[in-house]
């Protein structure tokens, strides 16, 4: 009774690779990445016209982001692009929310709407520009449209799928208070569905990013659409580089200011279902 | 302790007035013509406690889906307090296997949440005192403020027995309401229950299909067996209350426990 009792050492071995820390991980991976880059422009493999070597891009980096700063031409462009973007959002958020209760509340919807809504769906929906652009001309109108016809179909999607998320003690518990058929849907069904209805805006903000830029490229106009086209044309590949990176920080803060609306607003469910690819 | 076995007299429950009749009720579902019911009787008397037991499928909560007025019957009268019952009604209690709590509200907002639903948001705001209190009564006082997803499953139902008195209804109605807690935590909420049902002299109905928690808690207790279901046989349990759980282990619970058994082997013999 009183032996010494010798400790159970149970060691979890993980692979050295695993063992790396995040930041360290990440930063190497950015190293190593760079430094391909490097070598294979520097070596002359490619032409520097369709690959502008790391530092060059660096450069251009530089002077955009100077440009936006001292709120050039460049902050025009972004703001319009912005703008554009976020009316985008905004309406594929309206009109794809009631579409999506109008499918998920109503037999009407289920049975006569989502058909035509999953017919439309399956069009490449690009393709659509030039008619945008035809109907509402050069300026940031068309590419509203365009991007709001883009992001639309997956809010209502996610919106039907959320509204049918409560389960059926849910349900049943509220037909036993005599609970209306308004009351379950606010009180009930949509608060349950919000976790899907942000996954929705998620995917929603990268329609709106892609259907944003290519209507600024095939229909002109003042954004950062416009700017890329330009510089590429101009066999300017360090520009575009850059121009890109900036642009993709707007389609980042798009959807991390969705994300965090989430968080505030979905307070209980915080581990639940998140975004295409991300948390 | 040990309580004595013979109460005098009667439980006085059986005194009570009626508040919930059935007669002549049958269920057929459409969708499969499967008879769920037949020829069902049932009165419940005021403070009175009526268990139904039986087989899985053998109709028990098609018996009270329709009693709760969530379903119609296909034949037969249903009337609670004098009134057909035509759909749910607000003295109608309810209460189900899973608690079912929202979790984007407090404890205490889930309580007067059957308030808000019939009476609007003032009137919820105006229960509240009487909600804290009935938490009071549960042992969940402390938690009043707390989402759901802080409570243990116990906890979770006891803040749905509260959701269920919160709105005074004439009767109780209980779908296996602890099946989903384990042992333990279900002996001390099925004491619980008899508790404050007997502090808020409510009429309950319970289904449940372990024969223990029928006997220690029922006055009376059906017998239902399925293909059709049907109650054969209705078993008087003539135990004093209060009901302890120490005497679940009495010959006399014993016998009844056992009876029961017999009428239900019968069947899965059969
Ligand atoms: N909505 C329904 N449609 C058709 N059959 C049903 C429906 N609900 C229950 N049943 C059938 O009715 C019988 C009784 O079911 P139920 O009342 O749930 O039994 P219990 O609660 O005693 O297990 C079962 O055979 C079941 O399959
Ligand atoms: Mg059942």
């Amino acid at each position: 009774m009183t032996d010494a009792v010798q400790t159970t050492v149970w060691v979890e071995r993980e692979a050295l690779i695993d063992r790396i820390p995040r930041w360290a991980a990440m930063l190497g991976l950015f190293l190593a990445f760079v430094l391909i880059w490097d070598l294979v422009t520097r070596a002359g493999w490619v032409s520097p016209i369709i690959l502008p070597t790391p530092r060059e891009t660096l450069d251009d980096l530089i002077f955009v982001g100077q440009n936006l700063l001292s709120g050039d031409y460049m902050l025009a462009a972004l703001w319009t692009t912005t703008r554009t973007a976020a009316y985008a959002f905004l309406i594929s958020a309206a009109i794809g929310f009631s579409l999506g209760v109008l499918v998920g509340e109503t037999k009407f919807g289920e049975r006569a709407v989502l058909p035509y809504l999953v017919a439309i769906d399956t069009m490449p929906k690009i393709a659509f520009a030039p008619l945008f652009i035809a109907w509402l001309g050069f300026g940031i109108e068309s590419k509203v449209a365009l991007a709001a016809f883009i992001a639309t179909f997956p809010i209502v999607v996610a919106t039907a799928a959320g509204l049918s998320a409560s389960s059926e003690n849910e349900r049943m518990l509220f037909r036993t208070m005599g609970a209306g058929r308004m009351q379950t849907l606010f009180q009930l069904k949509l608060p349950n569905g919000l976790p899907y209805i942000f996954t929705g805006l998620k995917i929603a903000t990268v329609g709106v990013m892609a259907g944003v830029i290519t209507g600024e490229f095939l229909g002109g106009g003042k954004g950062m659409g416009a700017l890329i086209r330009q510089s590429a044309s101009q066999m300017n590949t360090p520009r575009v580089f850059a121009l890109i990176l900036y642009l993709s920080l707007l389609g980042l803060g798009l959807y991390f200011l969705v994300a965090w609306a989430q968080r505030r607003l979905v307070f209980w469910n915080r581990s639940g279902l998140t975004g295409p690819g991300a948390g | 302790m040990v309580q004595p076995l013979r109460d005098h007299g009667a439980a006085p429950a059986r005194a009570g007035r009626p508040v919930y009749e059935i007669a002549g009720l049958s269920k057929t579902y459409a969708r499969n013509q499967l008879v769920a019911l037949e020829g069902v009787e049932l009165t419940l008397r005021q403070g009175e406690f009526v268990s139904v037991v039986g087989s899985s499928g053998c109709g028990k909560s098609t018996l009270l889906k329709i009693m709760a007025g969530l379903i119609p019957p296909t034949t037969g009268r249903v009337v609670l307090e004098g009134q057909p019952v035509l759909g749910p009604r607000a003295d109608i209690g309810m209460m189900f296997q899973q608690a079912t709590l929202l979790p984007w509200k407090t404890t205490l907002e889930n309580v007067v949440l059957p308030i808000g639903i019939r009476q609007g948001r003032a009137a919820a705001a105006a229960a509240r005192a009487r909600a804290k209190a009935l938490l009071d009564l549960v042992g969940l006082k402390d938690f009043a403020d707390v989402y759901p997803g802080e409570l243990s499953g116990g906890m979770a139902q006891r803040a749905s027995i509260c959701r269920m008195l919160v709105t005074e209804p004439a009767v109780l109605l209980l779908d296996e309401p602890f099946s989903a807690l384990d042992e333990l935590t279900r002996d001390f909420m099925n004491m619980e229950l008899q508790r404050i049902c007997a502090e808020t002299r409510a009429t309950a109905f319970l289904v449940t299909h372990s024969l223990a928690e029928a006997v220690i808690l029922s006055d009376r207790i059906l017998v239902m067996r399925a293909r059709p279901g049907r109650v054969i046989e209705e078993v008087v349990i003539d135990l004093p209350r209060p009901r302890t759980l120490e005497m679940i282990n009495t010959a006399e619970f014993g016998r009844y426990v056992g009876h029961i058994r017999d009428l239900l082997g019968q069947e899965a013999a059969q």
